[in-house]
């Protein structure tokens, strides 16, 4: 196996895996070789904010010993990387903030407590827009993290560090989180898998919070057969976590085998309306072709309702947002303020110094919306079309299994392009939106290139239908390989 | 200009939120854009609509009122940008 399947760093997760099981390496080794790769290529893309070399290589002894004493869990020393929003014990979680540039938590979040139970080595944390609030990495207090295929161009956003350390083959795989698209935006724009399950389906405990009911972890990796397995790892009921659902965790590997014979696929009218790159428009529609031609049916539905998705996101979101972020007060945790001259000159400095441009919007547009006079014509109002909304895709999925269509607007815009105006930087979450707002699972894989960028397919289930999309997904993956393609310089 | 700068102003106090007076122009600007985008919802025929919860209509999940796990206080208060014997100091609030 070692042999025919090419370097280390350009394997799968479920390949690492098998390799380490099987004695072909040892998680030292693997752990050596990514971290080295890291040195090397990190300074060109600005993926990680922590590298965390010494405990990696800790925990890669500990797994070379499992492995010899026969006690080996199933991720034994595979690697993986954290967005750097997911609490860390020991390890700063800085969230791409100034706020939080040295947090240190005392408690590791579920997500990283699981994958640390089943063996996984972490190997750092990854850069990140600002606590999640952007699409292109360029919030982050810390520098913008560049794209793997074209380093004058965004690897979007928010979990932009694990999309594109991913793409990088600097870690077979990475967590994310996704509110508005943040997983599957990103991983269509560096070409790799992302993906975001059903609301509550993976608990929320340890993730520093955004928009929380909106707010979902999720993974990001470069074949749906490694996101299966992660998801089958993080997925679960959390007693910490108050919305983590109690539903019982399939096999996602076993269920990936399915042929999509008899499958029946939405194609959403709205999708392909101006605003689509013609030629991301070409890709989806050849993808849809190839799902098509091995047995799937496409049928068209509406999602009436599809544009005001993103302004009713934009009234929810920083109303949640504004709620959560009243927690940075200066005085528990986080930047303070110096020589304050009294309470509130200690909150309003503290958190004027600590949150960058991005994050005082959204704070202010949610203060805004919320406040007296304003509650019903902007939050109840967007509650109700949010409603709407989620009627659409109920109606949707009495028809079909899952919704095919674009993650992204355009492939990877450059850096410094959109952020003179917020509201063009929010339109580019138009296709992944709707999925948050109705705490649906989402997908996000390779489809092509436009302009030598990647292109990303997305497919949308119907809630906890994670199995399905994951199906849908590798069996696409079977009869292409676009999601093997590697950028120039990281082969 | 949808909002005003008195407005921005009186949105910052209620934020906690100092903004820098050289930023200010750019921040009502870029407010005023976002305030306009979603009063497009306006428009949506919503009079039988029924705000949404939840996603996943469930309702909150309650536990027996029992101590559970807990952090050491000291591990948390390492975070704190002031401590002193087991309390947050901040800057005299009673005269």
């Amino acid at each position: 196996m070692s042999t025919d399947a090419g370097p280390l760093h350009v394997r799968t997760l479920t390949e690492l895996a098998q390799g380490i099981k099987e004695g072909d390496f040892s998680a030292r080794e693997l752990t050596e070789t990514l971290l080295a790769r890291i040195a090397a290529k990190n300074e060109r893309l600005n993926a990680f904010v922590t590298i965390t070399g010494e405990q990696a290589l800790a925990a890669a002894a500990s797994a070379d010993e499992a492995r010899s004493s026969n006690r080996a869990p199933p991720l034994n020393g595979v690697p993986i990387v954290h967005k750097d929003l997911f609490c860390t014990r020991g390890v700063l979680t800085t969230c791409g903030s100034r706020m939080l540039e040295n947090f240190v938590s005392p408690y590791d979040a579920t997500v990283v407590e699981r994958l640390k139970c089943a063996g996984a080595v972490m190997l750092g944390k990854t850069n990140m827009d600002e606590f999640a609030m952007g699409s292109s990495n360029e919030t982050s207090f810390f520098g913008p993290v560049t794209n793997p295929w074209n380093e004058k161009r965004s690897p979007g956003g928010s979990s932009g560090g694990s999309a594109a350390a991913v793409a990088a083959r600097l870690t077979p795989a990475g967590t994310g989180t996704d509110t508005g698209g943040s997983i599957r935006q990103p991983a269509a724009l560096t070409g790799t898998v992302g993906l975001k399950p059903t609301y509550g389906r993976v608990s929320r405990h340890g993730m520093v919070a955004f928009a929380s009911s909106l707010d979902q972890a999720g993974v990001i990796t470069r074949s749906a057969v490694d996101a299966a397995t992660l998801l089958g790892v993080i997925a679960g009921f959390d007693e910490r976590d108050s919305t983590s659902v109690d539903h019982p965790v399939p096999d996602y590997v076993a269920g990936l085998a399915r042929p999509l014979k008899g499958m029946k696929v939405g194609v959403v009218r709205q999708h392909f309306d101006e605003g689509l790159d013609p030629q991301c428009g070409a890709r989806v529609r050849e993808a849809l072709e190839v799902l098509r031609q091995e047995g799937a049916s496409l049928v068209e539905v509406d999602l009436p309702n599809l544009a005001l998705s993103v302004p009713t996101y934009y009234v929810v979101a920083p109303a949640e947002c504004s709620s959560n972020m009243s927690r940075f007060d200066g005085v528990r945790f986080g930047h303070r303020a110096e020589n304050p001259k009294d309470l509130l000159d200690l909150y309003c400095r503290s958190r004027g110094e600590g949150f960058g441009a991005e994050v005082k919007r959204r704070i202010m547009t949610g203060t805004y919306v919320l406040s007296a006079g304003y509650y019903d014509a902007y939050y109840l109002k967007a509650q109700k079309v949010r409603q709407l909304i989620v009627q659409d895709f109920r109606n949707a999925f009495r028809e079909v299994d899952v919704i095919a269509g674009p993650t992204a607007p355009t492939p990877a815009f450059a850096l410094g392009e959109k952020t003179d105006d917020p509201v063009t930087m929010y339109l580019n979450d138009i296709y992944t939106i709707g999925a948050n707002l109705a705490g649906l699972p989402g997908i996000s894989v390779p489809c092509g290139f436009a302009d030598r960028l990647p292109v990303g397919l997305q497919l949308v289930g119907n809630h906890f239908a994670e199995e399905r999309i994951l199906n849908v997904a590798h069996q696409y993956q079977l009869l292409t390989d676009w999601h093997k393609a590697c950028p120039e310089g990281f082969e | 200009m949808s909002l005003t700068k008195d407005q921005v102003h009186q949105i910052a106090l209620l934020a906690r939120l100092q903004l820098e007076e050289r930023q200010f122009d750019d921040v009502v600007d870029k407010l005023s854009r976002i305030v306009d985008f979603v009063d497009q919802l306006q428009s949506a025929p919503t009079d039988d609509v029924t705000p949404m919860a939840h996603p996943l209509e469930q309702s909150q999940r309650l536990r027996s009122d029992v101590a559970s796990e807990s952090i050491d206080r000291e591990a948390i208060q390492a975070n704190a940008p002031a401590v002193k014997d087991g309390f947050y100091l901040v800057p005299k609030v009673l005269g």
